[in-house]
C-alpha cells in the first residue's frame, strides 16, 4: 500500500503521559532525530514538581512539546497540531490547548474505567462524540507493544514500559524522522542490558511498522530541512548552554572555575553538567546551603579563581548578603539565577521573570552590579561568557538571569569554535602600585574601568586585607569618614554605570524605519515577541522590536530608542518590573503587558496585544 | 613534626627563604580592641608563633566573620578577608579548596561560629578541609554590647535576658567531636606557651583543626575563666591533656567508671595503672567526647589541650585527586571537543 505524503512547513507535537511514562525521553529522542534531519526546532518540556505524583492523576501529567519547521522558528509553538496522550489524564490536562482539527493519538489501553474515573470522566471520551472537533486516532499502544515483545524474555510489566518507544516509532514514521540515531542511542543507553536495548529497539521498530501498515494513518507528513546559516549544529538546552558558557569562560579567561552551589530546581542541571568536566580543572563544590555556595565561590575568587554560584530565586534571596560583600570587596563573581515562579517556593518547575528587581536591588546599601539576561536557550552560552567578561574586567559580581523556560527548552545551536570566542583574560597584580614604589593600594583604581587591582594570596609584597567594612579610597583601610563613604558609594556606582560604554548599543529591528510602535523585551520573552512581530508584519502591520540583554547598566542609547517611538509596549512575565525602571529613568510612558502564569507567552497572544496597541494609535 | 598530628597540614605551603620574625606579621593598623581584652594576648601569641612555621607570609590568609575577634585579620600583615557574620568557614572553604598552597586560618567567636554560622562550622569540620579554626570563646556577645551567647551558662543575666537566659549552651568541643572533626583542642588566652604549642599542632594538622580559646571579655563578661587563671584554684580545676600521658593533675585523675563511662577521682584513691592514658589518635571519638563532658555541669574539671587528632584525607586533597584522575584518563579538557561532543550535524 502506498500512502499519501503531505508537505508541511511546520508541525507542533506534544507528547503527554504520566510522569513514569518516559515522555521527556521520548520528546528528547524525537528532537534528536529532528535536529539530525535538519529542521529548525524549539522545545518546551513541562513537568510536575512532584517526582512521582500518583499514577494516572492530573498532577502527575508530564509533557514535552516540540515545534519543528522548514524555516527558522522562534518558539516551541502556541498550540500543538498533534497530541500524543498516553492516558486519560494526559488527554484531559492538554485538551484545552488543542486547536480545532488537531490530531489526537490516544493510547486506548489506558482508557479503563478506573483511569477515567481518576480524572472525572464518566465515560470514555474516545467513545462518545465529545472529541468530534479533533481527529482522534485510537491506538492500543500498550498491548501492541506487549505483543511486539512476545519473543523477549520480559515480564508483561517490563514489556509495557517500552510503550513510549512504540509511540516514538509511530511518530517517527508519521513525520519521516531518521531512525538510526534513536537505535544507536538505545544501544548505548542500555549497553549493560542488551536484552532491554533490543526490546526497546523492537518496540520502536514495531511502532514505525504499525504506522506503515495500519489504516488508522493514511497520510504521512514531510517537513523539509530548514535553511540555516552554514556551520556545525547541535541541539542544546539553556542549562547545558549556560554550563558550557562557563567552561568556555574559564578557558578564555585562563582562570580555574570554582562552582559553589546548592541543589535547587531548575538550576541543578548546571551543577550536574559542570561536575562532569573536571578535565578542565573545574572544581565543583556542593555546599551545605545556598549561603555557603556563594561564600565558597567568593573565597575562591579571592584566591584567583573564576568563582560561580548557581541557583534560583529562593537561593538568590539567601545569598544576598554575600553578594553585597562581593560588591564592596570588588571581586569577580558570577551569580546565576535560573528564575522560577515565586514568591517563596512558588512553582519550582514553572518559569517567570520576577527576580529582576531582586537582582538589581535585593541587597542592603547602595549595591550596584551588572545584570545580564540571555534571550534564548543557546544564547545562555554567550550570556555566560559575557557575564564572566564583565565580572573579571570590572572586578564585580554579575547577576546572570536565566529562567525555567530557557533552562529546559532547547534549540539548534551553531557551535562556535574556541577561536571565535572573545579573549576575556585579565592580569593579576604583581607589584606594588603606590607612588613610593613599595606600598600596595588594593583600592587604587584603573582610571578607565575604575576596577581595582586583583592581588591574589601567594603574591609577595602585596599582602593586604579586605572586608565588608567601608574602606578608605586607595589604601582599603577601614574608614568611617563620611566623605570617604560618599565617595566610595559613588565610585562603585560609577564603575558599574561605566560598563554602558563597553556593551553593544540597543539594536532596533525596524525594517522600513517607519514603525510608530516599539515592542521591547528582555530575557526569555525574545522568541514569542519576535514570532508575534513576524505575524504582524506578515499581515502588513508595522512594528519595531528591540530586546535588552544588559539590564544593568542599560545600553547607552536606551532612552533615545524609547523616545523615538510613539508607543512602547513591554511584555513581561511579572507585574511590570522593567517597565517600572524605564518609566522612572526615562520618563517614557511604557505600556505594560503582564501575565504571570508560570508559562511563556504565546506568539498569537502577543500578536493580538501588539495589534491592539497599533490600532489605538 | 610532632608525634601527635599527621604533619601534612603545611606540606604544600611554600617555605620562606628568609627568617621572619614577629614584627613581620604586624600590620600597620592600630589595634582597636578594648584595653584589657583577651584578644590582645591571642594576637600577640599568634604573631609570635607564626614565624616558627617558616612559611612565606604571602601564603598565609586569615579569614574572619563578624564580632570583636573578627577584626583580627586587619592586624596580621598577611592576606586577610574580614567577611560577614558566620560565613568565614564557607569563604575559607572555597579559598582552601581552590588553593592548597595556602595556610588558611579562620578567626571566629562563639556567636559567629556557633549561632549564625553554626551550619558552616559543622560542615567544615565533617569535610575536613585544610583550615585552622580559632574559636575565641568569651561566652558573650561583645560587639553588640552584651547579649548572652550560645556558650553562656543557663540563667545568664544580660541586656536581652534580664531574668536569665533559658537555653542550654553548646560545649564547642563536644559539638566539634560530634561533627566528625579530626582535630579538636582547647587552650586559654592567658597561657601563651600552651597557646603556642596547640596552634602549632593545629597548623601542621592536615584537615580542619578546631581550637577553642577561652578568652576573657573584660567589659561584658569579665572573669568568666578566672578559676582557670587564679593560681589558687587553677591546678585544682584544670586537667592537662597530653598525648601518651596519664590524664591527671597533682590532686585528681581520670579513670574508667563502673558504668562504662569515665570519672574524675582524687589521685590518692587510684593506682597509676588505673589512670586513663590520653591517646589523641584513638579512631573512635567516644572517649574524647567523654573527656569534653567533664566540665559539665559545673566548671569543676576542665580539660585543656588536644582532645583529638586523627589522620583522615582532607577534602581539597581528594578534590585534587579527582581532577588529576580525570585528566589522567582523558587528558586536559579541550573546549572545541566538548562543544562538538554528542549529536551534531553540518549545514552548508
Amino acid at each position: 500500500m502506498t500512502k499519501q505524503v503531505q508537505q508541511l512547513d511546520r508541525v507542533i507535537i506534544r507528547f503527554a503521559g504520566d510522569s513514569g511514562d518516559g515522555m521527556q525521553l521520548t520528546g528528547d529522542r524525537f528532537t534528536s532525530g529532528t535536529a539530525e534531519f535538519g529542521n529548525d526546532l524549539s522545545t518546551l518540556p513541562n513537568f510536575p514538581a512532584e517526582i512521582r505524583a500518583p499514577a494516572g492523576t492530573l498532577p502527575g501529567v508530564s509533557s514535552f512539546q516540540l515545534h519543528f519547521a522548514d524555516h527558522d522558528i522562534l518558539t516551541p509553538g502556541d498550540a500543538p497540531n498533534v497530541l500524543v496522550a498516553m492516558n486519560p489524564a494526559a488527554l484531559k490536562a492538554n485538551l484545552g490547548d488543542l486547536p480545532r482539527g488537531a490530531d489526537i493519538i490516544a493510547n486506548t489501553d489506558e482508557f479503563t474505567k478506573r483511569n477515567l474515573q481518576k480524572v472525572g470522566y464518566d465515560g470514555s471520551p474516545l467513545e462518545d462524540d465529545s472529541l468530534s472537533e479533533w481527529r482522534v486516532h485510537p491506538v492500543p499502544l500498550t498491548s501492541l507493544t506487549v505483543k511486539a515483545l512476545e519473543g523477549f524474555d520480559l515480564s508483561k510489566k517490563d514489556a509495557e514500559r517500552s510503550k513510549n518507544m512504540f509511540a516514538l516509532g509511530l511518530l517517527s514514521w508519521l513525520y519521516h524522522r531518521p531512525t538510526e540515531t534513536t537505535i544507536k542511542f538505545l544501544e548505548t543507553k542500555f549497553a549493560k542490558r542488551p536484552d532491554i536495548a533490543k526490546a526497546n529497539i523492537a518496540a520502536f521498530q514495531a511502532g514505525w511498522n504499525y504506522g506503515e501498515t495500519t489504516e488508522s494513518f493514511s497520510v504521512s507528513y514531510e517537513v523539509k530541512p530548514a535553511q540555516l546559516p552554514p556551520g556545525v549544529y547541535r541541539n542544546i538546552s539553556g542549562n547545558q548552554a549556560l554550563a558550557y558558557g562557563l567552561v568556555a569562560a574559564s578557558v578564555k579567561s585562563k582562570l580555574p572555575l570554582f562552582l559553589g552551589s546548592y541543589p535547587i530546581t531548575p538550576a541543578s542541571d548546571i551543577l550536574h553538567e559542570l561536575s562532569k568536566h573536571k578535565r578542565f580543572g573545574i572544581r565543583t563544590f556542593q555546599a551545605e546551603d545556598e549561603i555557603a555556595g556563594v561564600g565558597a565561590a567568593l573565597g575562591a575568587s579571592f584566591g584567583g579563581a573564576l568563582g560561580v554560584t548557581t541557583t534560583s530565586g529562593p537561593g538568590v534571596a539567601l545569598k544576598a548578603e554575600t553578594v553585597g560583600l562581593a560588591v564592596t570587596t570588588e571581586l569577580p563573581l558570577i551569580v546565576v539565577d535560573v528564575q522560577r515562579a515565586g514568591p517563596s517556593t512558588g512553582m519550582p518547575t514553572k518559569t517567570e521573570q520576577t527576580d529582576l528587581l531582586m537582582a538589581l536591588y535585593g541587597r542592603n546599601g547602595e549595591s550596584p552590579l551588572p545584570v545580564v539576561a540571555p534571550a534564548t536557550p543557546s544564547d545562555c552560552f554567550d550570556a555566560a561568557v559575557e557575564a564572566a567578561r564583565l565580572a573579571v574586567k570590572y572586578r564585580t559580581p554579575v547577576m546572570l538571569l536565566s529562567d525555567g523556560y530557557l533552562a529546559n527548552g532547547s534549540e539548534p545551536w551553531r557551535v562556535p569554535s574556541s577561536a571565535e570566542l572573545p579573549d576575556i583574560s585579565t592580569e593579576f597584580a604583581t607589584a606594588p602600585n603606590g607612588e613610593d614604589g613599595t606600598t600596595f593600594l588594593p583600592f587604587k583604581r584603573d582610571p578607565e574601568t575604575l576596577a581595582r587591582p586583583w592581588a591574589i594570596p601567594g603574591t609577595a609584597g602585596l599582602e593586604h586585607r579586605i572586608g565588608g567594612i567601608e574602606k578608605a579610597d586607595g589604601t582599603g583601610n577601614i574608614s568611617y569618614d563620611p566623605n570617604n563613604h560618599d565617595k566610595m558609594v559613588r565610585l562603585r556606582q560609577a564603575k558599574i554605570e561605566g560598563i554602558a560604554h563597553d556593551i553593544p548599543a540597543l539594536d532596533v529591528d525596524d525594517p522600513d524605519g517607519d514603525a510608530r510602535v516599539l515592542v521591547l523585551g528582555w530575557g526569555s520573552t525574545y522568541g514569542p515577541i519576535a514570532a508575534a512581530v513576524r505575524r504582524i508584519r506578515r499581515a502588513g502591520g508595522k512594528v519595531a522590536q528591540a530586546h535588552l540583554r544588559h539590564l544593568n547598566p542599560l545600553p547607552a542609547n536606551t532612552g533615545e530608542v524609547l523616545r523615538a517611538y510613539d508607543k512602547v509596549l513591554l511584555p513581561e512575565i511579572n507585574l511590570g518590573q522593567l517597565a517600572l525602571l524605564l518609566r522612572a529613568r526615562f520618563l517614557v510612558d511604557i505600556i505594560s503587558y503582564n501575565r504571570v502564569r508560570g508559562l511563556p507567552f504565546k506568539a498569537e497572544e502577543l500578536a493580538g496585544v501588539i495589534q491592539d496597541v497599533i490600532d489605538s494609535e | 613534626m610532632s608525634e601527635i598530628q599527621n604533619g601534612r597540614g603545611l606540606s604544600l605551603v611554600p617555605k620562606s627563604d628568609v627568617k621572619l620574625g614577629m614584627k613581620d606579621f604586624k600590620s600597620d593598623q592600630e589595634v582597636r580592641w578594648c584595653p584589657g581584652c583577651g584578644d590582645y594576648a591571642i594576637l600577640a601569641a599568634v604573631q609570635s608563633f607564626v614565624p616558627e612555621l617558616g612559611l612565606r607570609r604571602e601564603n598565609m590568609v586569615f579569614v574572619s566573620g563578624i564580632g570583636c575577634s573578627s577584626r583580627f585579620p586587619y592586624y596580621m600583615d598577611t592576606y586577610g578577608f574580614h567577611s560577614i557574620h558566620g560565613r568565614a568557614p564557607a569563604i575559607a572553604t572555597g579559598l582552601a579548596a581552590s588553593r592548597p598552597d595556602l595556610s588558611v586560618w579562620v578567626i571566629t567567636g562563639d556567636g559567629d561560629s556557633l549561632s549564625i554560622g553554626g551550619n558552616h562550622l559543622i560542615h567544615a569540620l565533617r569535610r575536613n578541609i585544610n583550615l585552622n579554626i580559632l574559636l575565641f570563646n568569651n561566652r558573650i556577645y561583645g560587639l553588640t554590647k552584651g547579649q548572652y551567647s550560645p556558650t553562656s551558662e543557663v540563667g545568664k543575666i544580660t541586656k536581652s535576658t534580664p531574668m536569665g537566659s533559658l537555653d542550654k549552651p553548646f560545649n564547642p568541643i563536644s559539638l566539634a567531636i560530634g561533627a566528625e572533626a579530626s582535630f579538636v583542642a582547647r587552650t586559654i588566652d592567658s597561657d601563651r606557651k600552651h597557646l603556642h604549642s596547640v596552634l602549632r599542632e593545629a597548623a601542621e594538622h592536615k584537615g580542619t583543626s578546631l581550637v577553642e580559646i577561652y578568652q576573657n571579655c573584660n567589659i561584658f563578661n569579665d572573669g568568666a575563666f578566672d578559676q582557670l587563671k587564679d593560681p589558687g584554684q587553677r591546678d585544682a580545676i584544670t586537667l592537662r591533656l597530653e598525648h601518651g600521658q596519664p590524664i591527671a593533675s597533682a590532686t585528681k585523675a581520670v579513670r574508667r567508671g563502673a558504668d562504662g563511662g569515665i570519672e574524675v577521682v582524687p589521685r590518692s584513691e587510684v593506682s597509676e595503672e588505673e589512670i586513663l592514658v590520653h591517646d589523641v589518635r584513638r579512631p573512635d571519638p567516644s572517649l574524647a567526647f567523654a573527656l569534653s563532658r567533664l566540665d559539665e555541669p559545673a566548671f569543676e574539671h576542665v580539660p585543656i589541650g588536644i582532645f583529638r587528632s586523627v589522620d583522615r584525607p582532607s577534602y581539597e586533597e581528594l578534590m585534587t585527586e579527582q581532577l588529576d584522575e580525570a585528566i589522567g584518563k582523558g587528558g586536559p579538557g579541550d573546549l572545541d571537543d566538548l562543544l562538538l561532543a554528542g549529536d551534531t550535524w553540518r549545514i552548508g
